[in-house]
């Protein structure tokens, strides 16, 4: 009776749907993905309608994942001669003496676990540009529908279920899940997939949803996903284990980046008592065990960039020299305009506002920034440092017009407000 | 104390898995809150939505449910104590049931006492 099971997983419906589709889509078949989330629906309403007079079972999980199996076992008695199910056990599921103990196989923990992880290799399929690889990863392993999918992205219901629906006919096209033991581009995908994680974990750090609970919501998500990627023997490399780091690191300084007003503030002036102590910790342990072998990966450096920051009491107690140092490695391997703006904050820490602004006019590829709002701001926060507020005022307006969200907007109308103050005190002063 | 009858008709409860949960923990909390208040006489039970109808004289009367719309039928019961109909029904529209579209008939159970 007691609903303790539940209550340490707030989630566990939507994870558990993740782990039964992708088991009930391995014996059904990819083709038949519908069937599986129906199977998986009937579940739910069943726990639903039983949990409601009975209490929570001492396990929850084993329960749901029971329920569906016994389902999975009716519809294949019932289907079999209307469907094909899934082709590599064609015969292991029409003879009786076989169907049963071959679904209590593929039920079992180490197969749903391999299952997991198919699912979401099969979700970055090639064939699909990577927002919808994310959606599908929100939508299949990560149990979200497609209203709350497009709420997270601060997008239309029609625009997410179009995006999904032809993800999953690219996904029911592909002859089965993808195979992760023995498959000869397992590496490709498997940097795909790791791109996949770090974009849904971006979209829950910098995202287009104001809302805190939806944005930790995606960063839980990506991490969950990263550490399903390290239980398993082949997928936890060290780029592996070095995104897991990262994602550790940044959702470490979460609580200290949004206040409990909704306020954003920047690693300057963040409260750094507010951060994730044990989230970094754990992001630290990842880190050091990510450096093996002869890989470095983005991961790494921009883990190791975070893990700089975290162990820093205060933003002039950062080693910047070092930050510069690897923004530079960075650089080399993922150029793009946005790191090379983070590492000329970075030298304006080092060197001087100054040096920082030369650092910034430099930047190759610079209007690839023109819609960047933090592009302006640091604009701003540079010629406000340099004293020169009123020009840091144009730059923090354009800003203000680029501002994604309103959290955003009020962290720029905060700035426009200091150089107002700045600028008044320049002028009594004279 | 009297007794009554609570029968839950109709809502329907499929959505994400998250709205699933919490409609689930919602009843899972109405349940043990009717049970606070000293209001629980039996918790009853979920029923089915399959079943036969049996009726007229003959054996060939039976057919299969469901026998209401979809809208009214009795997803399960529960057995209260309460001070009067009045209470009853109050009591009742703590209920998680309307936030899904359905609801709660309550009926006295008759008393043998005159």
């Amino acid at each position: 009776m007691e609903p303790v099971a539940v209550e340490r997983d707030d989630h566990l419906f939507r994870h558990e749907a993740g782990r039964m589709v992708a088991a009930l889509t391995r014996i059904f078949g990819v083709h038949n993905l519908a069937l599986a989330e129906d199977v998986v629906q009937d579940a739910f309403c069943r726990a639903l309608e039983v949990w409601k007079f009975r209490g929570v079972p001492e396990n929850p999980a084993a329960w749901l994942m029971a329920t569906a199996k016994h389902r999975a076992i009716d519809v294949l008695r019932r289907e079999r001669t209307a469907r094909t199910f899934a082709p590599e056990l064609g015969r292991l599921l029409e003879s009786e003496w076989t169907l049963v103990p071959v679904v209590h196989e593929l039920f079992g923990a180490c197969a749903i676990q391999d299952d997991e992880l198919r699912m979401m290799f099969s979700c970055c399929h090639p064939r699909l540009p990577e927002p919808a690889q994310i959606a599908l990863i929100l939508h299949i392993p990560c149990g979200f529908s497609v209203r709350e999918i497009a709420s997270a992205f601060l997008s239309s219901n029609a625009a997410i279920e179009k995006r999904i629906n032809r993800a999953k006919k690219v996904l029911a096209g592909s002859k089965k899940l993808f195979e992760v033991n023995g498959a000869s581009d397992f590496s490709a995908r498997l940097s795909a997939v790791h791109r996949a994680l770090y974009l849904l974990f971006n979209e829950g750090y910098h995202g287009a949803s104001t809302e805190s609970a939806v944005r930790a919501e995606l960063c839980g998500e990506a991490l969950r996903l990263a550490g399903v990627l390290r239980r398993h023997p082949l997928a936890s490399t060290p780029a592996t284990l070095a995104l897991g780091a990262l994602m550790c690191l940044h959702a470490g300084r979460l609580p200290g980046r949004v206040d409990a007003s909704g306020e954003l503030h920047s690693l300057f002036e963040q409260d750094r008592s507010r951060w994730d102590a044990n989230l970094i910790a754990e992001g630290q342990r990842l880190l050091d065990l990510s450096a093996v072998g002869c890989e470095l990966t983005e991961y790494h450096v921009e883990a190791a960039i975070a893990s700089v920051h975290s162990r820093a009491l205060c933003a002039e107690d950062t080693d910047w020299e070092r930050i510069v140092s690897l923004y530079d490695t960075l650089l080399v391997i993922r150029p793009s305009p946005v790191v090379a703006l983070n590492r000329a904050i970075a030298i304006a820490q080092h060197q001087g506002a100054e040096r920082g602004l030369e650092e910034i006019h430099s930047i190759a590829g610079l209007k690839r920034l023109a819609d960047y709002p933090f592009y302006p701001a640091t604009l701003g926060e540079l010629e406000l440092r340099s004293g020169r507020p009123a020009i840091a005022c144009v730059h923090f307006h354009m800003a203000r017009t680029l501002a994604r969200n309103p959290m955003e907007r009020r962290f720029v109308e905060r700035r426009i407000a200091a150089c107002q103050s700045s600028d008044s005190l320049a002028r009594s002063a004279v | 104390m009297s007794e009554f009858l609570y029968l839950y008709r109709g809502g329907d409860s499929s959505g994400s898995p998250e709205e699933m949960q919490q409609t689930m923990q919602k009843w899972v909390a109405w349940m043990k809150q009717l049970g606070d208040q000293g209001h629980l006489k039996a918790i009853g039970n979920p029923l089915e939505p399959t079943g036969k109808v049996v009726k007229g004289k003959q054996k060939s009367a039976v057919t299969d449910g469901p026998y209401a719309e979809a809208k009214d039928l009795v997803g399960g019961y529960t057995l209260v104590e309460a001070k009067d109909i009045e209470e009853a029904a109050e009591v009742a529209w703590g209920c998680p049931i309307f936030d899904t579209g359905g609801f709660v008939e309550v009926r006295p159970i008759l008393n043998m006492s005159m």
